[in-house]
């Protein structure tokens, strides 16, 4: 009779506690996605946590002083426009951010970017192009001096501090869009700083971005032949949300709705054809939503081709040569759904893979790897192929904990 | 139990909590191993969205919404008979005693097969 194999036995831990992106790696690795090169088009900072840092940066005294003095909280309540929305449902979702940062190995650097690289290390991220988080809002504050004034002492903090630490870090340097004098200096003062590929404009604003005192930036924009991103955001309180209930609707709706917004008046005014070397990306809105505007802007073309004057071709051209950042990457029931709302989009060319983590719903880049109907030469592109020909970013170096 | 894979003792039953449970590493496996109602279940720690620690979430009632007969909402209550566990990352929840996805249940945790044995909690993976 066979006799049963003793026991081994487990190591417990009672508390359940956990390194939040331990299960990222093995995820990556399973996968071999440390040999592919990826690029991470939309990660976040919280800058908030720096506020003493940036306010070393703020010219203005009036602007400045609550920086000096508030606290984070105070600073959020007091100085930033509202983010309505309970975005980690309750406590269910984590955002345990600082529990896990590596020790010593990325010493000297600030920390915002150690703890930025070692979450690139968990994913297997190679670049990644890093966004704020709260100052997202700050296109909507009644005070344009007060958006200038912190989208300049961000961005120089940012390039200063924390792009420094390696050339892995790169951003989109904020776009105070509701000064456009203002704006043209920035392209000026940011556009060939390191680790700077172009520029950033907040989606959530009521600037309407077609008016003649805006082309002054796109014109500074198109001579650079620069990226312009538009980075979309919910806003509950804005009024075609008030009716809405929960977050969940608020979200799900807002991010499209400001994309859309942005990018209609961008091509029903022309701006591609005035402004041909400026990369227009929109952001953060998912998918489903271009095909959807495609549709609605094709068959409208047709019928009012003359209020769109500009054009020499339909609006989908003209869409289906910009940029989209992949995440939330929205799985359809049917893969074969999926697939054609990548088509319709030319996904191959257009996606650019974005993780948004530290949020709460962010992509992994397994996201793009496990999608059933793309060959491997287009999963590479997503993931890092296109975003490094879009900006000019060189192959990867490998980094010692990728191997 | 079916007398496959590598046997493991996790802890005596009287140190899983009801309602609640461990995480235990298993050789190459991390396992969430949880008492509920007086039975006990183990999940690996994989979350089947994007592989997120899920065993390692927060356990809680269903969240659930109570009507009239004339579709009026009366409120909202937790339901402590029906335990749900939130994945961490983006919030996915599983049926604590079936491992499926309460909004999609074409998903399911993988389950490991458990055996109490004088006192002590086993698996078998
Ligand atoms: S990985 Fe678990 S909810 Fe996304």
């Amino acid at each position: 009779m066979a006799t049963r194999a003793e026991p081994r036995q487990a190591t417990v831990i009672s508390d359940r506690s956990f390194s939040f992106l331990a299960n990222a790696r093995k995820e990556a690795e399973q996968r071999g996605l440390f040999d592919v090169p990826i690029v991470d088009c939309d990660c976040h900072v919280y800058e908030t946590t720096a506020t003493r840092e940036i306010a070393r940066y703020i010219e203005n005294p009036a602007v400045r002083r609550p920086f000096e003095r508030y606290s984070e909280a105070m600073i959020m309540h007091a100085m930033m426009p509202g983010n309505l929305g309970d975005r980690n449902v309750a406590g269910r979702i984590k955002t345990d951010l600082d529990a896990h940062l590596p020790t010593g190995k990325y010493n000297g650097v600030h920390p915002i970017a150690s703890g930025l690289l070692h979450s690139m290390d968990q994913m297997a991220i190679d670049y990644a192009i890093l966004f704020p988080t709260p100052m997202l809002t700050l296109g909507t504050h009644p005070q344009p001096e007060v958006e200038v004034e912190l989208a300049r002492a961000y961005n120089r903090w940012l390039i200063e501090q924390v792009l420094v630490a390696s050339p892995r870090i790169r951003t989109l340097a904020y776009l105070p869009l509701s000064d456009p004098d203002a704006s043209v200096a920035f392209v000026e003062e940011f556009a060939d700083r390191p680790g700077v590929l172009g520029f950033m404009v907040t989606a959530v604003r009521y600037q309407p971005i077609h008016q003649n005192r805006f082309m002054k930036v796109f014109a500074a924009l198109n001579e650079g032949g620069l990226p312009l991103a538009f980075h979309s955001g919910p806003n509950w309180s804005d009024r075609p949300f008030e009716q809405l209930n929960r977050f969940i609707s608020a979200h799900a709706l807002g991010f499209p709705f400001y994309a859309m917004v942005q990018l209609t008046n961008v091509v029903i005014n022309g701006l591609p054809e005035r402004f041909p070397r400026i990369r227009f990306i929109f952001m953060e809105a998912g998918q489903a939503w271009v095909p959807f505007l495609i549709a609605r802007l094709d068959n409208e073309y047709r019928q009012r081709s003359s209020e769109a004057p500009l054009l020499k071709r339909l609006p989908s051209d003209y869409i289906r040569q910009m940029f989209f950042t992949t995440q939330p990457f929205e799985h359809l029931r049917s893969a074969e759904h999926t697939r054609t709302v990548l088509e319709m989009m030319d996904g191959r060319h257009s996606l650019l893979y974005s993780s948004d983590y530290p949020h709460q719903d962010f992509d992994l880049p397994s996201q793009i790897w496990d999608l059933p109907f793309l060959t491997g030469d287009e999963k590479r592109d997503i993931l890092g192929g296109n975003a490094m020909r879009l900006f000019g970013l060189p192959a990867p170096a490998r980094t010692p904990s990728s191997q | 139990m079916a007398d496959q894979g590598v046997e493991y003792r996790i802890c005596p039953l009287n140190q899983l909590p009801e309602g609640g449970g461990v995480l235990a590493v298993a050789g190459e496996v991390e396992v969430g191993v949880f008492r509920v109602r007086g039975r006990v279940h183990a999940y690996e720690n994989r979350c089947r969205h994007q592989g997120g620690p899920v065993c390692t979430g927060e356990i809680l009632g269903r969240y659930e919404q109570v009507l009239n007969p004339d579709g009026t909402v009366i409120g909202e209550r937790f339901n402590p008979d029906q335990l749900r566990i939130a994945c961490p990352w983006h919030g996915w929840e599983y049926d604590l005693e079936t491992g499926r996805c309460t909004a999609d249940p074409g998903y399911r945790l993988r389950r490991f097969p458990v055996e109490v044995r004088d006192g002590d909690v086993f698996i078998r993976v």
